[in-house]
């Protein structure tokens, strides 16, 4: 087992000792299904509704009714629980005095950085897989086409990784971890309102570019079912970012 | 084997610690000795490669602290000031932790492990969840961490602290079973563990060394005066007199019971005979006749408060300070 193995191994345990995943895991999943029932209500009522007027079987589409509305109404659900997750990651071990061991420890710190990501990380993906579950019970009711729920799920998984990059790097400015959760809060809905900022330019250049720094438009196309490839490297530089800033404030840390 | 060259720490404006410079032999064990906020954990934490200094620089095991600090961290074991344990572990889960992060796998980590356990007695609680262990046994989890990798260099802030008495005296055994084969750094502000465990004394005061050496050297080195206390029977009022007039007798002062005096000789004359001689020829009754050495203890006030004085011969008055103290 490598030192970053280990890493995980330590925190996975951390989190599962904890009541911090069951209590993220009981309140994702719960407003998951919540959304879902909400979404599939609305559609069979649209449904009935349809019918009434054309006085056929009304076709429904679940991809747009249910699902696309869903992975929208999830983005707001993760700005708030995934600090809850990460901010423990940096915080704890400079409150309870372990940061001093693992910086003296043979480790380098990108591995600690990266293993507690991938800690993080892992947690919030078995989260994911079991929402999983919904569609496919809806499956066996209706059609649809499950291509654009599965470019949802990826926009949901390059969200949660890029949240949970912003988290760790809040997480590793302060020993208190009601701060680390609220800094991660603040850094995640400043960067959503920065769409808004876009739109008021319109479309020109600046506003395309302030727009790009948003992950809104980026996460919209992944759940309208497209796969971009500048989609696809604004998640990947921005995690890479965020990544490499943890590093540094973390390094930083014991120049002081 | 730990070889520190006029290192330097800065604050800001505040200067932690200023141009310290010493070395550790292999198979050392040295003791750090100075007041809380001396910049006794400043040098430790430099030494492992928790911070750089601000100037100079640290050699551990031949790599330098700076270029090659993961050598350095793979050969140094660190005990810091709060034991560093992860509540949510068990003690051997924690172990086993700490083991792989210093490559340590399989079989070997067993053997590392059971053997740590061992030495600390910790086999009751090595299931249980360190959160739930009392100070004296995270402070032994520490220990155990810090030894788990067998490294040629210990650095332990403090590692007595929070332990009953038998366990401090079980772990300055365990800390002197490793001189020879291990060179250890201790910082304490316990004298007496300095003399019991450590074959040096680095004394460290507002971030420079005031003093450097063994423990019965550096007392030796600080005083001015040989001491002897004698205690009479009877004392008719010539005998002061009587004892000022042996040669090499500084001065005579009386002590603080009755009939006991205080006298200074000259530094290297052992007058213990001559004085013993009077005092049996003048039929006053010898009850008590005793040479006084500094303690640790006195050596260690003495440069820590009159570091002023260090310069020029240090006042009679702390010499008797420290004098009363032994006596007492």
């Amino acid at each position: 087992m490598t030192p970053v193995q280990a890493v995980i191994a330590k925190e996975l345990r951390g989190y599962f000792v904890s009541p911090i995943v069951y209590v993220v895991g009981a309140v994702f999943l719960l407003i998951f299904g919540l959304l879902s029932y909400l979404y599939v209500g609305f559609a069979g009522a649209q449904a009935i509704q349809m019918m009434q007027m054309q006085g056929g079987l009304a076709q429904i589409n679940l991809n747009d009714l249910v699902f696309r509305n869903l992975f929208a109404s999830m983005r707001i659900v993760l700005v708030i629980i995934l600090p809850i997750l990460t901010m423990r990651l940096f915080a704890e071990e400079r409150k309870l005095r372990t940061f001093e061991f693992l910086m003296t420890s043979p480790i380098r710190i990108n591995e600690i950085v990266v293993g507690k990501f991938v800690s993080a990380f892992l947690v919030y993906l078995a989260l994911v897989g079991l929402t999983i579950l919904v569609p496919t019970v809806l499956m066996l009711f209706s059609d649809f086409d499950w291509n654009p729920i599965w470019t949802g799920y990826v926009g949901m998984v390059l969200l949660g990784a890029l949240f949970i990059s912003v988290g760790l790097f809040a997480s590793a400015l302060t020993e208190n971890q009601i701060v680390a959760a609220f800094v991660s809060f603040g850094l995640l809905l400043t960067i959503w309102l920065i769409a808004g900022l876009g739109s008021l330019f319109g479309d020109t250049t600046a506003g395309r570019v302030i727009s790009y720094v948003s992950y809104m438009e980026h996460y919209e196309r992944l759940v309208r079912g497209l796969i971009d490839t500048s989609d696809l490297i604004y998640f990947g530089s921005g995690l890479a970012l965020m990544l490499f800033l943890t590093h540094r404030v973390v390094e930083s840390t014991s120049w002081k | 084997m730990i070889d520190v060259q006029n290192i330097t720490k800065r604050y800001g404006h505040h200067t932690a610690i200023d141009g310290v410079t010493f070395s550790v032999a292999k198979g050392e064990v040295l003791a750090f000795l100075g007041p809380n906020g001396a910049g006794k954990t400043t040098t430790m934490r430099i030494l492992t490669c928790f911070m750089p200094a601000t100037e100079g620089t640290v050699r551990v095991a031949g790599f330098d602290c700076t270029e090659q600090p993961l050598e350095v961290k793979r050969r140094i074991g660190y005990l810091p000031e709060t034991p560093p344990v992860y509540q949510e572990l068990t003690v051997t889960e924690y172990l086993i932790f700490v083991g792989r992060l210093r490559g340590i796998t399989g079989q070997k980590l067993s053997s590392a492990i059971d053997q740590s356990v061992e030495r600390l007695e910790l086999g009751s609680v090595r299931h249980r969840l360190i959160g739930n262990l009392s100070r004296g046994y995270r402070q032994r989890v520490g220990l155990a961490q810090a030894l788990l990798h067998d490294p040629p260099v210990l650095i332990l802030d403090e590692p007595t602290v929070g332990l009953d008495p038998k366990q401090i005296i079980e772990i300055r055994e365990l800390i002197k079973s490793l001189a020879g084969s291990h060179s250890v750094i201790l910082s304490t502000h316990i004298l007496p563990e300095a003399t019991a465990v450590c074959q040096r004394v680095v004394i460290i005061n507002k971030g420079r060394i005031v003093a450097e050496d063994t423990p019965a050297q550096l007392s030796a080195r600080l005083r001015q005066s040989e001491k002897v206390s004698i205690t009479l029977k009877t004392c008719p009022a010539d005998c002061e007199m009587k004892l000022r007039a042996i040669p090499g007798i500084l001065n005579v002062l009386p002590g603080q019971a009755g009939g006991s005096f205080l006298i200074e000789c000259e530094l290297g004359h052992d007058l213990r005979d001559d004085i013993a001689r009077v005092a049996v020829l003048s039929q006053w009754g010898l009850l008590e006749l005793r040479t006084l050495s500094m303690t640790l203890e006195d050596v260690f006030l003495q440069l820590t408060r009159h570091e002023d004085h260090l310069s020029e011969p240090a006042e009679a008055t702390v010499g008797m300070v420290a004098a009363e103290r032994t006596d007492a």
